[in-house]
């Protein structure tokens, strides 16, 4: 296999996985929302679908979810622009995995002799390949809003492509914020240069060379800028039902309003991925740079397996507490349910730390460096992942929805300003810094 | 004209910031609160747990029967007059003891007009029917199910209910920064 054919194999594989991974996330997200919302206003949640008696605490409504989803008639109404209204949630379902494309997994492996790569295409213009395609999801909102020949679908549609028009600015502004500290556009070496410890005036501070920590300002613009992006809580007047009863879609069912439905939450997911390796280092641990995790493979293996030992437990302990609350109330595969994934969560944990020293003890194989390396980084970007998705339940179920000129005014009289305002005081600090 | 001057925002609010930061806690504290102690939470698994009702709650219907399990209603049309419904349907026969006139040989009550007033209990000159059996999930899968006849309504020890005639499990609240002992 030439080094060609291997590239392009590489390629495909990463652009598949770029694809499915917010799709996995997806059903993860809506479990966490759901339960998310509940545990936030002291309720249960969804714990009652089952199959076979099994819950997956809840998570088994994902499916019931779709087959029901699945199962309703997909109605096209008479009076609306038929391509239009047809295209409108293919457009925003495949826009929104689109950015993914561009953002890196983990460092380049170099593995027998040749070099993988996890990332999908590492553009030499990503940051802004990253902003043209999250301007182009406000296409699919636009398209349903207008082709549905509804006035709450139009009004909708109208909203929120002016929120996100107006949203959009601060957000590159943010972006560019990031572009002056770290000199690039390319997403890969913006995230490698976050590997780094920040240095300031010459004094090297105990702090990863973050975007969060360069430019704390840009971070809550963006922040805030993607809630917007993503139409989310409290940002989320496109369907605000008191007023426009669900927006956009409201002439949408089935399979289409589904699509949309999983359009808004990989679109949260990918902002999630998109600031998490703008801000948070994207796949780096913290305090230990790529090199220094290949160069220490015992550093390597201890962080993951204490990492995993670390959730797995908590985990466990959890659902052993879930599995006592309900001890007395089922019998079978119901009452058992939550003990067996406690202790396969417990056994994880347990073979972790077995493998923990064994690792130590017997000494690790030269190739396994690279390989654990891996997996800690992918580990690592997913947690900072899942931070941002809890974050946009947190967020969601803590705060009411903003009045439209209340978000028109934050947009361009609040937001705008601090975000030139940020620019102004990053270039001057980049001037005296040299 | 008086004007009344709305509070707005006030120092430190208006950055809004501190504000958000401010609820964000209140939901955290919630959140880990309630991972690590899912025993505490409020919520009554309702078909396998049933939280005591009151005993004075105004619930099924039942005919109280006389102590050789004859019905104690005369059929003297006094509910079936005053239900709002028009949900009671007595269908009255001549009683076999000599001392009392009627007896009903069909007592119909449709569930699925009856509206829980209870001013058939009021209404019963005898305290034959009262509204006092704690079940508040009537439900069927078909509307003659839902039309209890006189056999179904008599079918009780013919005790009065008392307050742990469902025994009870004491909801807590003993939980979150509300709790109360």
């Amino acid at each position: 296999m030439d080094s060609q054919t291997f590239t392009l194999i590489n390629i495909t594989v990463m652009t598949v996985v770029a694809w499915i991974v917010p799709l996995q996330f997806v059903p993860v997200f809506i479990w966490l929302e759901r339960k998310g919302s509940a545990i936030i206003q002291d309720r249960i949640g969804p714990d009652r679908t089952g199959i076979l008696g099994f819950r997956l605490f809840g998570m088994v409504q994902n499916f019931a979810d779709v087959v029901k989803l699945l199962m309703k008639e997909n109605i096209v109404p008479a009076n609306v622009n038929r391509f239009y209204f047809m295209l409108a949630p293919f457009w925003a379902m495949t826009v929104s995995l689109l950015p993914l494309l561009v953002v890196p997994f983990a460092a380049p492996l170099d593995f027998a002799g040749r070099t993988v790569r996890f990332q999908a295409a590492d553009l030499g213009v990503g940051l802004l390949y990253i902003l043209s395609i999250t301007s182009m999801g406000v296409f699919g909102i636009i398209l349903a809003g207008w082709s549905s020949n509804n006035k709450f679908s139009l009004l909708g549609g109208l909203r929120s492509s002016a929120q996100m028009i107006s949203y959009e600015l601060s957000m590159g502004l943010a972006m560019v914020g990031i572009l002056m500290v770290y000199q690039d556009v390319r997403m890969s070496s913006i995230v490698e240069a976050q590997g780094r410890l920040l240095t300031a005036w010459g004094h090297t501070l105990p702090l990863p060379h973050w975007g969060i920590f360069l430019q704390p300002l840009s971070f809550l613009l963006f922040l805030v800028a993607s809630f917007a992006e993503t139409n989310r809580n409290p940002f989320d007047l496109a369907e605000g039902e008191s007023e426009l009863v669900a927006g956009f879609h409201v002439e949408y069912s089935s399979v289409k309003f589904s699509l949309f439905f999983m359009a808004e939450y990989s679109n949260m997911v990918v902002a999630a991925f998109v600031i998490a390796t703008l801000f948070l280092g994207g796949y780096q641990v913290p305090f230990a740079s790529t090199e220094t995790l290949r160069q220490n493979p015992q550093l390597t293996l201890s962080l993951l397996c204490l990492l995993v030992a670390l959730l797995k437990g908590t985990a466990g302990l959890i659902f052993y507490k879930i599995g006592n609350r309900q001890r007395h109330l089922y019998a079978g595969v119901k009452r058992a349910e939550p003990f067996l994934f406690s202790g396969l969560c417990f056994a994880v944990a347990l073979a972790a730390l077995a493998l923990l020293a064994m690792g130590l003890t017997m000494g690790l194989p030269a190739w396994m460096n690279g390989v654990l390396t891996v997996f800690l980084q992918v580990l690592c970007l997913s947690l900072k992942v899942l931070f941002f998705c809890w974050l946009f339940v947190w967020v969601r179920w803590t705060l009411p929805r903003f009045r439209y000129d209340q978000l028109m005014k934050m947009g361009w009289k609040l937001m705008l300003p601090l975000a030139l305002l940020n620019l102004l005081v990053t270039g001057v600090i980049i001037l005296t810094q040299k | 004209m008086k004007v009344v001057q709305r509070p707005g925002m006030k120092g430190p609010e208006k950055i809004y910031v501190v504000e958000v930061l401010k609820g964000l806690w209140l939901t955290f504290s919630h959140v880990f609160y309630n991972l690590f102690h899912p025993e505490k939470l409020p919520t009554v698994f309702f078909p396998e747990e049933k939280k005591a009702l009151p005993p004075a709650t105004r619930g099924r219907h039942r005919l109280m029967k006389r102590e050789d399990d004859s019905p104690r209603c005369t059929a003297c049309m006094l509910c079936a007059t005053a239900c709002p419904a028009e949900c009671i349907h007595i269908q009255a026969a001549e009683s076999p003891d000599p001392n009392i006139e009627k007896f009903p040989e069909k007592f119909d009550i449709d569930m699925l007009r009856c509206v829980y007033c209870g001013f058939c209990v009021e209404a019963c000159p005898l305290d034959a029917i009262r509204m006092d059996i704690p079940e508040v999930t009537v439900a069927g899968y078909t509307r003659d199910s839902l039309v209890y006849h006189k056999e179904f309504l008599m079918d009780h020890d013919n005790k009065d209910v008392v307050a742990d005639y469902n025994p009870p499990r004491p909801v807590l609240w003993t939980h979150g920064p509300h709790a109360k002992p």
